[in-house]
């Protein structure tokens, strides 16, 4: 796939993923792995993508005798991901007209 | 491997990183190596699962903007003695030079790979412009009652639309082999990089 779409794409999953919740880390690649599978440093660089353009914060609280690193979506980030749904929609309807008549034959 | 031996080596591969970034990588993978370990792995499994030091470090680097790597090893780790600096002084006509013919040689190397990227699209152009000139060629001739020359003007631009046509899929391989090979060197660069700082700690 194409580098750049697939870096939109994956901004978009992330923020998916604490779309309800905060989430953690090791859950949010949980959460995601039955749609995309994604690397430790890839959902690194994301998170410090997506914190950098304020479309989510952190924050860090004790777990289990230790700290862990939790993410909350911002408006941003939920305007992020409308965007992403408005777009999309227009995205299927080139996509229809592409593969018209394809199975026709 | 033990998640303390992972992250102690992970912490050394990273040294060539500013401090705070490193630290904050290794305290990432800890917590990722922790939650799995808590989701009922066995530790050694969790680090299994979180892949290969080598791979890990590799792409820690390709997202790792260059810039700030290079601006963070350029300083010396700590501060020269009076020696030092007298001898670094004293030799800069000779070493800084040869670094420079060094630099000079490898940056014209890589100009050389893109121009000939460039002459390559050139002469795709180039026959294409020679398929017009074929057709005007052939449309002059004939409206001239030349029949043979127009003829053979018709088959010069169709060998020239043939050859531009197989040139352009060259032409952009080529272009994409360049981009994967650009890449690549910075790639490397970070690693040699890295490396330096390694052995010199």
């Amino acid at each position: 796939m194409d580098a750049q779409l697939k870096r939109g794409l994956l901004d978009v999953c992330v923020l998916a993923a604490i779309k309800d919740e905060d989430s953690y880390g090791y859950k949010m690649i949980k959460d995601m792995k039955p749609y995309v599978v994604l690397s430790e440093s890839t959902l690194y660089t994301i998170l410090k993508r997506l914190e950098a353009s304020e479309m989510l914060t952190v924050r860090a609280a004790e777990h289990n005798g230790r700290l862990r690193k939790y993410y909350r979506i911002t408006e941003a980030g939920l305007k992020r991901i409308e965007d992403f749904k408005r777009d999309w929609a227009e995205l299927m309807a080139v996509y229809q007209f592409v593969i018209r008549g394809d199975g026709d034959d | 491997m033990t998640k303390q031996d992972f992250l102690t080596r992970l912490g050394e591969r990273l040294s060539g990183l500013p401090e705070q970034d490193a630290l904050e990588r290794v305290n990432f993978y800890g917590e990722m190596i922790d939650d799995r370990m808590e989701d009922g792995l066995s530790e050694e499994e969790a680090v299994t699962e979180i892949g290969n030091i080598d791979e890990v470090v590799s792409q820690i680097l390709a997202d790792y903007p260059l810039a700030k790597l290079v601006k963070e090893n350029i300083k010396p780790r700590r501060k020269l003695k009076t020696w030092e600096i007298v001898v670094l002084a004293a030799g800069s006509p000779i070493w800084l030079s040869l670094l420079i013919a060094a630099l000079a040689v490898a940056l014209s190397l890589y100009i050389v790979l893109w121009a000939l990227v460039l002459v390559i699209w050139a002469i795709d152009l180039l026959l294409a412009a020679g398929v017009l000139c074929g057709v005007a060629a052939a449309v002059a001739c004939f409206s001239q009652g030349l029949t043979s020359e127009g003829l053979a003007s018709t088959g010069l631009g169709f060998f020239c639309a043939g050859l531009a046509i197989f040139l352009f899929f060259g032409c952009l391989a080529a272009t994409k082999g360049s981009a994967r090979l650009t890449k690549k060197i910075i790639l490397g660069i970070k690693n040699l990089i890295i490396k330096r700082r390694e052995r010199n700690e």
